[in-house]
């Protein structure tokens, strides 16, 4: 070692003792990696990082709010659909009420027709029967009158006409047969 | 770079390998014994910044929420650094330290990495310069933030004056004086250096010495194999503890960090 140290001119090394231009060489060259890579990749790194956590939190977030506006929707469906169900019974409930009503409606203003035509078809027969009778108790006294006087031979048209024989003759009939 | 192989192939290599083994001759000028601006421990110095830079940059040119194969992988060394030492030593606080320690931690793993890289086969770690360094980086860390902190009185009373009875405190200040202040940044750099400069010692004492049993005597030929096959193991333990070492630097040094940190001693 010693020779060679002697041939090539230079001095031994002492390992313990560092070298002043490594020093500046490492020093430099540490540096400028510290440099690139403290400014330029781990900051990206710790945002990267960042925005990752950020990500999974707010997909976790975005899920429970997704969840709760379904529930809320739910509740308000629920909601709605009991709501409809109380309408379409009350609707269904009011409609049998109408129906009742217009049905006893209707059997109330037929009765009242068949009452009134009833009634209608009583007067009319009354009178009917009543001008039938006036009629008839006119043809009979003249019939009467008539055979009578064939029978006696003589008219007697005058004097029943005057003395009101045949009326009261009838009247007596009616009275008779109505009893 | 080349200058181990060419020393093996001419038969020059001397055993036992000795300190000057570390020091080749320079790059530019080729060949120089007295110029250390650039040699092969610089030129790996510099590769392991330009290949670090590149990786990371490349990788998190367009960062994406779902990462690429790439991007992940970056994120995890960061990652590892942010969550496993800088959140695990100093607690919270320690998310601003992670970038600082992610760079460390980079840059010490892969120089270290040059120690069994073939070709290179030497880390610069192995030249006690650049531990020195950034031990020295550590060193003015701690102690800056610590004042930051705390303020100059409290930042010393705090760390020089242990809870103890006062009767022993004229022994222990000094003890705490010496082990915080000197000792601290001497063993951060020299445990390293150690590391790195005896498996680099480890390898050649093994390969050198199996080419100096086969041209001792060809009857040896079996011995040097076992020899070699040596410095495989040796490699392999090597990678581990390239490992630990830029783990062991990281971890220490965010350890004393969290020290200037605390609030109780």
């Amino acid at each position: 070692m010693y020779l060679l140290a002697a041939e090539g001119g230079e001095v031994a090394h002492n390992p313990i003792l560092p070298i002043w231009q490594e020093i500046v060489v490492g020093g430099i060259a540490f540096i400028v990696l510290c440099f690139v890579l403290m400014k330029f990749v781990f900051p990206r790194m710790e945002q990267t990082f960042q925005a990752r956590v950020d990500a999974i939190e707010g997909g976790i977030k975005r899920a429970e709010a997704a969840q709760a506006e379904a529930n809320k929707l739910l509740e308000q469906y629920r909601a709605q659909l009991a709501e409809a169900r109380t309408d379409a019974a009350k609707i269904r409930d009011d409609a049998r009420a109408d129906a009742e009503g217009i049905r006893q409606d209707i059997l109330a203003k037929a009765r009242e027709e068949s009452d009134r035509i009833i009634a209608a078809g009583k007067d009319q027969l009354a009178a009917e029967r009543a001008t039938i009778v006036r009629e008839l108790r006119t043809e009979v006294g003249t019939i009467a009158v008539d055979l009578a006087s064939r029978i006696v031979g003589e008219s007697l048209a005058d004097e029943a006409r005057r003395k009101g024989t045949v009326d009261r003759f009838l009247s007596g009939l009616e009275s008779t047969g109505a009893r | 770079m080349f200058g181990q192989a060419n020393v093996l192939a001419q038969g020059q290599a001397e055993f036992p390998p000795s300190v000057e083994d570390f020091y080749l001759p320079s790059i530019l000028p080729w060949g120089a014994h007295d110029s250390y601006w650039f040699t092969k421990i610089t030129f790996m110095v510099w590769l392991a910044v330009g290949v670090l830079i590149l990786f990371f940059l490349l990788s998190y040119r367009n960062p994406q929420l779902v990462p690429t194969k790439k991007q992940w992988f970056a994120e995890s060394v960061y990652g590892f650094v942010r969550n496993n030492i800088a959140v695990d030593m100093i607690g919270h606080a320690g998310v601003r330290f992670a970038p600082y320690f992610t760079t460390l931690f980079c840059f010490v793993l892969m120089t270290n990495l040059f120690a069994i890289l073939p070709f290179f086969q030497v880390s610069p770690n192995s030249h006690i310069a650049f531990p020195a360094f950034l031990a020295l980086i550590s060193y003015v860390l701690f102690n800056y933030i610590g004042i930051r902190h705390h303020g100059f009185k409290k930042y010393f009373k705090h760390a020089l004056i242990p809870p103890a009875p006062w009767y022993i405190l004229p022994l222990l200040i000094p003890i705490e004086a010496f082990s915080t202040f000197i000792i601290r940044p001497f063993s951060l750099a020299v445990r390293l250096f150690a590391n790195m400069f005896a498996g680099h010692m480890l390898l050649l004492v093994f390969t050198l010495g199996g080419f100096a049993m086969l041209s001792a005597n060809s009857l040896l030929a079996p011995v040097s194999l076992v020899s070699w096959l040596m410095t495989v193991a040796l490699t392999l333990l090597e990678a581990l503890v390239i490992v630990l070492q830029a783990y062991v630097f990281t971890v220490l040094s965010a350890s004393y960090i969290q020290g200037a940190l605390a609030e109780e001693h």
